[in-house]
């Protein structure tokens, strides 16, 4: 008997199967040739194709051939088994065989997607089925093991997605742990004035929802917290979460903000963060009034009495709670949760980097999300448009794309600039009635009711200047342009370069990844795309998941997008949560090591290399043996083990070897 | 410190001036030049835009001589003064460098004449070598006499900064104004300090070309500097020679000396006026009536 | 089919690859959603971790006829399982020599980190090696004669090579 019968208990019967794709495949590989190849190898006992092997009818022609006996192993040529491996294998599974009798050859995106010659194709193509083939034969029947779910989720995040995510598991009935960096949740929405297109009030649609997670039983509410840490795998992950000292008792504190009053700083001295440095805050602050939770928070930086130690205190003085602790510490807290979603959001272009626009170098050049908080009835001017000199402007021009579309700095479109230049132009128009000049490349409004918002700009008296704009500048050619900012552009409409003097010019600058989501990222074991969002596992079909099991993504941390998109993918989120919490269980694929004690010589090569600790040694037998539970399935030990002793299901050497030969040796 | 010195056309004709005070200031600097033997024209921007390949292999022909003298001298660098030289040569290249089929045909043009040329020399330009290689401070320790008082608006023009920017940023450069102010004056800031002076069309198309020069010179009079300085013969050709036709073209008198920044730097360093050919400008300068009295009440008059 | 037919024409290399699943195999997915087009050269070897990478398999590669190898990973510090990668790129550092001294070219071996994202790495490396190999002609790799094999096994382990014999399979 030979090796392949000897180990498949008798004569293994193999099945290929091509699939067409429609003309995905079919077009650049020869569906007939391949599947005459396929029937004269070894062990095949059934050769066929068909349109579309993934549908209902594909299926079923594999299940009839198990259920008839033709056959008791699976080869499907078609797409990448990251695409449907798991379809195949429950379709094995459902004709009666075993799913893992079950070899995928990936001839559509590994052959004819990135082949131009049907012929070379065509031969790639059938040494991967005979690799596929070669291989399969050697396939253990395995069986799948469960894992439980933890029901609790992390949400990573309390801006608009973590919220809608948070709100949405909590109302499931799930607990859930909302970790947020800053002292209070809200994210950029907070900062907003009005929303498009509806303008909206974005603090009025935006603080309901943050009262809820406050006072939802279901949410524990974390913030001025960051995650640490996180070690274990889908429906057990084990957090470490850092809660930060804000030298304030959250438990103690009512709001009053008697303490930011008493504080010896007169005036603020520092960059206000979510005034976008446009007023300085004192040491001890609330990022703004409706800040959720309403809780004090020191800055040690800036804060005398961390600085000196000699202050007088007189925000504990005035805190009757007596809420104010110099010598709260860092907390730590670890967390079991079952499942994990990211919702971190994103940052705004750094105007600065593009020099000809002379952003920190004319004082009246601000950045859109400055004007956000200029025009907020609760901002710094109170909603009225003043500029650092102290004068409303009587000519504004907006600059849209600053940082997007562009090859320098970013070429992606940040999606949502279009639409809140148009909001900035109205709401700018009718606090100071200026003329505003919108400096645009193209109009993007795909959403409901966006382009309804632009005509309304149109008919606004809003001036549209069709041109990337070259440059902004103060030397001036007229007389009337002393004293101005005069903004260069081509109207590529007309076709002149125009000079438009304005006193105020608006840079709708774009989105970008938040600075640290590549150490982020990696915390979570997942991975960024080109750009720095974080990559989502299919950009189609599975836009909130990623390549690790049980971490999903909600909101522009994934990619830029307005708020309607970033609420539904929050959804998508917590919906995909609640379906693996729901299961209850998780399968895990079968493809771990396994130790064959005859063969091992006991040099514990193994055990030192496995990071997961999945190996432990048996000091009496003198042998390695594998804890399936703990091992991850990379294979690593088993290509160290000198003997051989070490194999991985699905993956043992001699699957692989004979992988190679059928790959290299046929065709 | 050494160099191979690559002068270009111009250097040797109309902008002999930027040639005389360069090497005046690199010998009061003790900065060793030496002219790279047998160099031909580089082509500039005309040949450029006639036939590249062609204009190519005139570089390249410079590449390769430089190679030759740098091996035999153990200097890489090769100091390239003129603006457009500068510009024409670096994209040379790095068009060798980039296109194998271009790299091929100039291989085998460059064999007719027995030379080679093996990717070994570095294009620099003055106000790198200075600001980079000798550095701020040693030149603050060698100025004779400080510019304290005197306002300078410093132009770069568009070719050293555009396309490629090497030694300097492209939008807003900053090397010449270090030097400028190591010197002790104060520098002017403008937007417009590498808007373009109008190239060749100040002789060609003068309304658009003198119109573009003109603005320069508005801008930088309006800032309140006392004189321009440039790295480039054409834009200090363009500023200096057209003044008194701008004035009367735009009905706005312009008049305000234009040197180029080396110059500028020979007169603070105690170089000579007539080594710096200041004998040469069309708009006479004299720096003494703008510097100030220095602290110890020592008159730095001209 | 032999290499040595199409030597009269291009010779057209044959190249296995292994590719770890969740970076270089996701890579080359992505090439292909994004229809880049590079030569058929490399044919696929899924394996789940760069760390399971035995340089057997590379040797394998080798004898059963392939004129290259190429080898995908996860960049350093972003292993799927932690670590993997840096074990692939030790023991790829000894098989070089290795292989240097059984005379195969260091092209022929190529190890290469390639992101989840970086399907235009996938499609510039396979189209770079593909020429590489190309260039060095089809790997000839004589049998050792028993003479040199005799030379080659110490005195004292003569009779005991002699006995066994037999392959791994």
């Amino acid at each position: 008997m030979s090796v392949v019968e000897s180990k498949s208990n008798g004569t293994p019967k193999v099945g290929v199967y091509v699939c067409h794709c429609g003309i995905n495949i079919a077009a650049k590989v020869d569906i007939s040739e391949a599947v005459a190849f396929a029937k004269d190898l070894p062990y095949v006992t059934v050769a066929k194709d068909y349109k579309f092997m993934c549908s209902d009818p594909g299926q079923e022609i594999i299940q009839k051939d198990l259920r008839d006996g033709l056959i008791d192993r699976v080869v499907v040529a078609s797409c990448s088994p990251l695409m449907h491996e798991p379809t195949f294998r429950r379709a094995t599974a459902e004709g009666g065989g075993n799913p893992f009798l079950f070899q995928m050859a990936n001839i559509r995106e590994h052959v004819s997607w990135v082949t131009l010659d049907k012929v070379a194709g065509t031969e790639k193509a059938k040494a991967l089925i005979a690799a596929a083939v070669e291989r399969v034969v050697l396939h253990q029947p395995l069986e799948k093991t469960s894992v439980p779910v933890h029901p609790d989720v992390l949400v990573v995040g309390g801006g608009i997605a973590g919220i809608h995510a948070a709100l949405t598991l909590a109302d499931a009935g799930k607990k859930v742990y909302l970790v947020e960096r800053e002292p209070t949740i809200g994210g950029h929405m907070a900062q907003f004035d009005k929303t498009f297109p509806t303008l909206d009030c974005s603090a009025c649609i935006l603080t309901p929802k943050m009262s809820a997670v406050r006072a939802h039983r279901n949410i524990t509410l974390w913030t001025y917290s960051e995650v640490d840490a996180v070690d274990g795998f889908v429906g057990n992950f084990k957090v470490r979460v850092k809660r930060k000292p804000r030298y304030v008792d959250e438990e103690k504190c009512v709001g009053c903000l008697e303490c930011i009053e008493a504080c010896i700083f007169k005036k603020g001295k520092t960059d206000d963060e979510f005034n976008v440095g446009l007023v300085k805050r004192k040491p001890i602050y609330v990022p703004f009034p409706q800040a959720t939770p309403l809780v004090a928070v020191i800055d040690p930086d800036s804060c005398v009495e961390f600085k000196t130690g000699k202050c007088p205190k007189s925000c504990a003085e005035a805190c009757e709670p007596d809420a104010i602790d110099f010598n709260q510490k860092e907390r730590i807290e670890e967390i079991e949760v079952g499942s994990i979603i990211l919702a971190t959001g994103f940052k705004t272009f750094d105007a600065r980097r593009i020099t000809r626009y002379g952003y920190g170098k004319y004082p009246g050049v601000y950045t859109s999300l400055e004007v956000e908080r200029l025009v907020n009835a609760a901002g710094p001017t109170g909603g009225e448009i003043i500029m650092k000199n102290g004068e409303k402007p009587k000519a504004v021009g907006i600059v849209h794309c600053v940082g997007s579309r562009d090859e320098k700095t970013n070429r992606y479109c940040s999606r949502v600039c279009c639409m809140y230049s148009l909001k900035l132009a109205h709401l700018i128009k009718e606090r100071t009635n200026a003329e505003v000049y919108n400096f645009y490349i193209d109009m993007r409004t795909p959403g409901k009711g966006y382009e309804e918002f632009y005509d309304k700009l149109l008919q606004e008296n809003v001036h549209f200047i069709r041109g990337r704009v070259a440059e902004v500048s103060d030397w001036a050619m007229e007389p009337e342009e002393e004293g101005k900012l005069i903004i260069r552009a081509e109207d590529t409409l007309i076709g002149e370069v125009r000079r438009i003097p304005v006193d105020m010019v608006v840079l709708s600058v774009g989105l970008e990844a938040q600075p640290d989501a590549d150490e982020v990222r990696r915390l979570f074991n997942i991975s960024c795309s080109r750009e720095g969002w974080f990559l989502e596992r299919h950009p189609k079909l599975a836009p909130v998941s990623t390549f690790t099991e049980g971490v999903f993504l909600a909101g522009a941390c994934q990619g830029p997008k307005d708020i309607p998109d970033s609420v539904a993918q929050a959804g998508a989120a917590a919906a995909e949560a609640l379906a693996l919490i729901d299961r209850g269980q998780v399968e895990m694929e079968p493809n771990t090591a396994y130790v064959t004690e005859e063969l091992c010589a006991g040099c514990r090569t193994c055990s030192a290399i496995c990071p997961y600790g999945a190996i432990v040694f048996d000091e009496e037998k003198d042998t390695a043996s594998v804890n399936g539970a703990l091992c991850k399935g990379c294979g690593t030990c088993v290509a160290a083990c000198p003997s051989g002793a070490l194999q991985q299901n699905l993956f043992t050497d001699e699957q692989i070897f004979r992988e190679i030969k059928g790959v290299v040796s046929y065709v | 410190m050494s160099y191979i010195y690559y002068p270009g056309c111009s250097l040797k004709g109309t902008g002999r001036a930027y040639e005389e005070s360069l090497l005046a200031v690199f010998k009061a600097l003790e900065i060793h030049v030496e002219e790279l033997n047998d160099w031909n024209c580089c082509g500039a921007t005309s040949y450029m835009s006639v036939s590249e390949l062609k204009a190519f292999a005139l570089c390249a022909r410079n590449f390769a001589l430089a190679e030759r003298q740098a091996h035999e001298t153990g200097m890489t660098d090769l100091v390239v003064p003129c603006a457009a030289c500068y510009l024409g040569l670096n994209k040379a290249l790095r068009y060798l460098d980039e296109y194998p089929d271009i790299r091929r045909k100039i291989d085998e043009a460059l064999a007719t004449a027995d030379l080679a040329y093996t990717n070994h020399i570095r294009i620099r330009h003055p106000l790198d070598v200075l600001v980079n290689d000798f550095d701020r401070d040693r030149i603050i320790s060698r100025v004779k006499r400080s510019l304290a008082g005197l306002k300078v608006a410093c132009y770069y023009g568009c070719q050293i900064v555009r396309p490629y920017a090497d030694f300097d940023d492209q939008e807003n450069p900053s090397s010449m104004n270090t030097l400028v102010r190591a010197l002790g004056a104060e520098t002017v800031d403008w937007p417009l300090k590498t808007r373009c002076c109008g190239g060749s069309l100040t002789g060609t198309v003068q309304d658009v070309g003198q119109r573009l020069s003109f603005i320069l010179l508005r801008e930088a009079i309006g800032r309140g500097a006392d004189v321009i300085v440039t790295a480039c013969p054409l834009c200090q050709f363009n500023l200096e020679c057209y003044q008194n036709e701008m004035s009367r073209r735009f009905d706005a008198p312009v008049h305000i000396p234009v040197l180029y920044f080396t110059q500028l730097m020979g007169i603070a360093l105690g170089v000579s006026d007539r080594q710096l050919a200041l004998q040469r400008l069309f708009v006479p300068f004299k720096a003494g009536s703008k510097l100030q009295q220095t602290a110890g009440g020592q008159h730095v008059g001209s | 089919m032999s290499n040595t037919e199409n030597s009269m024409s291009t010779f057209e290399p044959r190249i296995v690859a292994f590719f770890c699943n969740w970076c270089t195999y996701t890579a080359a997915d992505l090439a292909g959603t994004a229809r880049m087009s590079y030569a058929p050269n490399v044919r696929v070897v899924r394996i789940m971790c760069s760390g399971r990478l035995d340089p057997q398999f590379v040797l394998s590669a080798f004898r059963e006829g392939a004129d290259g190898v190429l080898i995908g990973g996860c960049h350093p510090g972003d292993c799927h399982y932690q670590e993997g990668n840096y074990k692939a790129l030790r023991r790829f550092t000894l098989l070089k020599q290795f292989l240097r001294a059984m005379g195969i070219e260091e092209e022929r071996v190529r190890l290469e980190w390639i992101a989840a994202s970086e399907g235009d790495k996938v499609q510039r490396v396979i189209n770079e090696m593909t020429e590489a190999v190309r260039a060095l002609g089809p790997l000839h790799l004589e049998p050792m004669s028993t003479s040199t094999v005799e030379r080659l096994i110490p005195e004292e382990l003569k009779a005991d090579a002699v006995a066994q014999g037999g392959t791994h399979e």
